[in-house]
């Protein structure tokens, strides 16, 4: 399709695969916010299992959280612009899987959304609930929007929780990923990687 | 006649069982804060780390005319600790630390009182992180009186310290060698009941 569009000379057509999503695939800043997502997601899992076990005296005993904070929030920006994207464009098609893996990949991309929400939140209230913001790197930061003693130590279970569980969808859902590619031999990963069939 | 002599012996019995009327019960004043535990701790040898505890409630009786007779009771909510940092919070009331979901309260129950001039040093059991042992107070009464609105006051000021690692709390391992003991400021004002 694209490669016969461009020498047809379809420039619109072309940039509009490669932007937005479409039956037959991802566009680009579907396909990039996926993989920053997933790269940073097990990214702040493994730091974060680190990082509560250090020393007081360890060097990177502040330095970890403040790259797990950081990191944390801008994967939340990520996931806001992501929803919206979401919502404004065309699912790929999905006819070639079954009735019961249609139904179980909406459930597990529906459900990373409340998920991820939840899990982002938590940590935001962790270090807010005193009223003191949070230091994106040193670019911004962001206030406290909601202060109650007390509400860090229920945030750090709620976050803890939503972590491993988040953890296990990841692993269920790259399981299913990987089964539709080498299994099924289907397009389901490649519509993700490398977006629409780029031969007519 | 019986009942006469049976009321006026019900009346001495009575009058018998009645304590000294000069030790007299006070309530901590921690309805409108006229108390506090503040606590300090060194941060890496570098400066104070203070603190307090914002929930917490106690008695004490005392005896103007023999001090000595005097006793305190404090009980604090562990959790209400506060050292103006969520996170450090959080941190310090977990299991690495207070552990205050295992022990919610804390209990400060004098055993003796002696006098020293100005000063006197109660002793008495502290409870925390589940492990009794004694510790002294050296307390002054600031001062003492009527109150404009109908109520009779006593004040005292007192400090204390002790090792945290005593109570089972590990700092040896976690916060480095400076901060062994913890120093508590107290602040008590009490409204006689």
């Amino acid at each position: 399709m694209t490669s016969m569009d461009l020498r047809r000379g379809n420039w619109g057509k072309f940039l509009a695969m490669l932007i937005f999503d479409t039956r037959a695939g991802y566009g680009v800043p579907s396909r990039l916010i996926h993989w920053i997502m997933a790269i940073g997601v097990l990214f702040l899992f493994g730091l974060g299992l680190w990082m509560v076990d250090l020393d007081y005296y360890s060097a990177y005993y502040t330095l970890a959280p403040h790259i797990h904070r950081s990191v944390g929030i801008l994967l939340l920006i990520l996931l806001v612009f992501r929803f919206g994207w979401r919502l404004v464009n065309i699912r790929p098609d999905d006819g070639d899987l079954t009735a019961f893996e249609r139904v179980a990949a909406r459930i597990v991309h529906w459900g990373f959304y409340p998920l991820l929400l939840g899990l982002m939140v938590s940590g935001y209230l962790i270090s807010t609930a005193d009223g003191h913001p949070i230091e994106v790197f040193d670019w911004f930061s962001v206030p406290s929007v909601y202060e109650r003693k007390g509400l860090e130590d229920t945030a750090g279970e709620v976050h803890e929780i939503l972590a491993y569980l988040t953890i296990a969808l990841v692993a269920l859902h790259s399981a299913a990923a990987l089964k539709h590619h080498f299994i099924d031999r289907s397009r389901t990963l490649a519509r993700m990687w490398s977006g629409p069939p780029t031969n007519p | 006649m019986k009942f006469a002599s049976l009321s006026f012996a019900l009346v001495a019995g009575v009058l018998a069982t009645l304590s000294p009327v000069s030790a007299e019960e006070y309530v901590i004043d921690t309805d409108r804060a006229h108390a506090s535990i503040n606590f300090r701790i060194k941060h890496l040898g570098f400066s104070w780390l203070t603190g307090r505890f914002d929930n917490f409630k106690g008695s004490f009786a005392f005896d103007e005319a023999n001090p000595e007779a005097s006793k305190v009771n404090v009980e604090i909510d562990t959790e209400s600790l506060n050292t103006n940092h969520g996170e450090r919070d959080k941190h310090l009331r977990s299991k690495d630390f207070l552990d205050t979901a295992t022990y919610p309260k804390a209990t400060f129950q004098s055993t003796s009182v002696k006098l020293d001039g100005d000063k006197a040093t109660v002793t008495g059991d502290l409870t925390l992180h589940g492990v009794t042992k004694p510790v002294q107070i050296v307390a002054e009464r600031v001062g003492g009186g009527k109150d404009p609105w109908g109520g009779y006051r006593q004040g005292f000021t007192g400090t204390t310290k002790f090792t945290l690692q005593d109570f089972g709390i590990d700092t040896d391992g976690k916060l480095g060698p400076a901060s062994k003991e913890v120093e508590l400021d107290l602040e008590i004002e009490g409204i006689r009941k």
